[in-house]
């Protein structure tokens, strides 16, 4: 008795369980197809080479940043007013990067950047840590020539 | 067949959906204000710059010179370095410039148009040191933010003009002056109109003493227009930012000028030394005065490679803000020992002074040649980082080059 009630049961909640994963499916995909057509739109843009806003060795070449995610944060917010060499050349922790950003809130017009601060800084701490130069770093980079005199 | 890359490019609208960005960039972006990427500007034609200086900043522009470019006992253009707080004015007209002094200690305000300088005053020309307060910034660990200069923002011109304290007697002033604030028609870089990039000074002392400037001519020729034309406050000896360039007007005041950068860890160091690092608050930070006494080996260009048995000659220039510089020296091993160079007097106060000697090496290897310079009350350069300070300034360890003896 028990046992035939069971396997009613089975034959009623097959095709249920089909319809639930077919409308599971169909979610995934409509999903898909909405955050394609309506999502943020990325479009390959295809660039002569040499093209400012081109990628080089991980380098973007108009600005010499560092290629990263949230690369584009930092230079829509920092590069409108300054030059991001000031970036490249600075190096600084978390701290830091924070403090000259309220710096630049308090003095030099920089707008509230919101949830955008911690990306920003999450960038440039990874991008652009502090080097330990000690009191006195070694000479490089020289450029070796005969002298003649 | 050229080759051609492809990147993943967000279009703003789809950037602030994803990241969630305030779009106050175009808002906020000054009209006219075209990105540096589409300028075109080449820096070195634009302001008759040497090509071997270096570029470290764009907006706004700042330019240093390296060592061995300064190797002129008078610096030329070309090889001076440049430095902005702002935007360099656009429009300049000579003919309707004027120079207003005015402030809490003047007895009445007064306006000259340039031909009022020119004509009405003697003038003076006096070789100046100026030396930016961050030239060295890039050594400090940790490091102090800021333009990263290494060792060139230094320059010693002739500078023509009258001088400040002959201005300042025709105005008239009130017995409690104690200092004075330039102002300045170049630009904030937010291009906001009512601030000020930078409007600095001097106490009264310095800007009535006979080498203090209202400058015309730089090396005999009108100043260029990114060091101040059509005129320009020099004060020798100082760190360069008291020397306002674009200069429309002076304050005297009954007060230390309190302009932009004059406050905060803007040239001003710790009162007292602090660790590397250590915070500071505002209330313990003083102004920079005089810079400290310095050197550089600007011949030869560092890398030479000379043949065993030979000897060197090397040049260069030292200074010591307002002190003259007394002694030079320069060593081989790393400051084992120190051999005394010649060293001249300066053409007139407040000017670098040129040194030289012949050097010779025991053997084959790597040598650095360290250059120390004393000045007049005794004080001699650090061969490692001087005091750490927030924003880097007065770095004035030793300079040196590497030479290798093959």
């Amino acid at each position: 008795m028990m046992q035939e009630h069971k396997e009613t049961e089975r034959i009623i909640f097959k095709p249920v369980f089909k319809i639930i994963i077919l409308i599971l499916i169909s979610f995934v995909v409509l999903g898909a197809l909405a955050i394609m057509l309506y999502g943020p739109k990325e479009t390959q843009v295809a660039l002569e080479e040499g093209s400012p806003e081109a990628i080089e060795n991980g380098i973007h070449l108009r600005t010499g940043l560092i290629d990263a995610p949230d690369l584009q944060a930092v230079i829509t917010n920092c590069t409108t007013c300054h030059s991001s060499q000031l970036i490249i050349q600075n190096r600084m922790g978390e701290e830091q990067w924070n403090a000259t950003i309220r710096w630049m809130q308090k003095t030099q017009g920089l707008w509230p950047l919101g949830d955008n601060q911690k990306v920003i800084v999450d960038y440039l701490v990874k991008n652009y840590p502090p080097l330990k130069k000690g009191r006195r770093p070694a000479l490089t980079n020289i450029e070796w020539y005969n002298l003649d005199e | 067949m050229k080759r051609r890359s492809f990147v993943t490019k967000s279009s703003l609208a789809g950037l602030s959906s994803v990241l969630g960005i305030d779009i106050v960039y175009g808002a906020l972006m000054p009209s006219g204000y075209t990105p540096l990427a589409y300028q075109d500007v080449n820096p070195f034609t634009l302001f008759k710059k040497d090509e071997a200086m270096v570029v470290l900043n764009d907006r706004p522009w700042n330019m240093e010179a390296q060592a061995h470019l300064l190797n002129d006992p008078v610096t030329p253009n070309k090889y001076m370095f440049i430095r902005n707080n702002g935007l360099i004015p656009e429009t300049i007209d000579e003919k309707t410039w004027t120079l207003t002094i005015n402030g809490e200690s003047v007895k009445a305000y007064k306006t000259y148009t340039l031909q009022d300088l020119k004509t009405k005053f003697k003038h003076y020309t006096y070789q100046l040191t100026l030396e930016c307060g961050g030239n060295g910034r890039s050594e400090f660990d940790p490091p102090a933010k800021g333009n990263q200069w290494t060792i060139g923002a230094v320059s010693c011109a002739n500078w023509t003009g009258i001088r400040l304290k002959d201005l300042l007697t025709d105005v008239g002033l009130k017995d409690d002056a104690v200092y004075i604030g330039y102002h300045a028609a170049d630009q904030h870089l937010s291009k906001n109109p009512n601030k000020e990039p930078i409007s600095r000074g001097v106490p009264i002392a310095k800007a009535m003493q006979d080498e203090t400037l209202i400058a015309f001519a730089m090396n005999g020729e009108p100043i260029p227009k990114v060091h101040g034309f059509p005129l320009r406050l020099v004060c020798g000896g100082w760190p360069a930012s008291t020397s306002g360039k674009w200069l429309t007007g002076i304050s005297v005041r009954n007060k230390v000028h309190d302009g932009e950068k004059m406050g905060g860890s803007s040239y001003r160091v710790p009162c007292e030394t602090v660790a590397p690092g250590e915070t500071v608050t505002d209330d313990q930070m003083c102004i920079i005065e005089s810079m400290p006494v310095k050197s550089l080996i600007t011949y030869p260009k560092s890398g030479a490679l000379l043949t065993e048995g030979k000897m060197l000659k090397i040049n260069g220039h030292a200074w010591a803000g307002e002190l003259q510089v007394a002694k030079m020296e320069y060593s081989i091993d790393f400051g084992s020992s120190w051999n005394t160079a010649n060293l001249d007097t300066p053409t007139n106060r407040l000017a670098w002074q040129s040194f030289s000697a012949r050097v010779s090496f025991p053997k084959k290897g790597y040598y650095e040649i360290w250059a120390r310079a004393t000045d007049e009350n005794g004080t001699k350069q650090p061969m490692v980082l001087p005091g750490w300070n927030p924003k880097g300034y007065l770095n004035n360890a030793c300079h040196r080059i590497a030479v290798k003896v093959v």
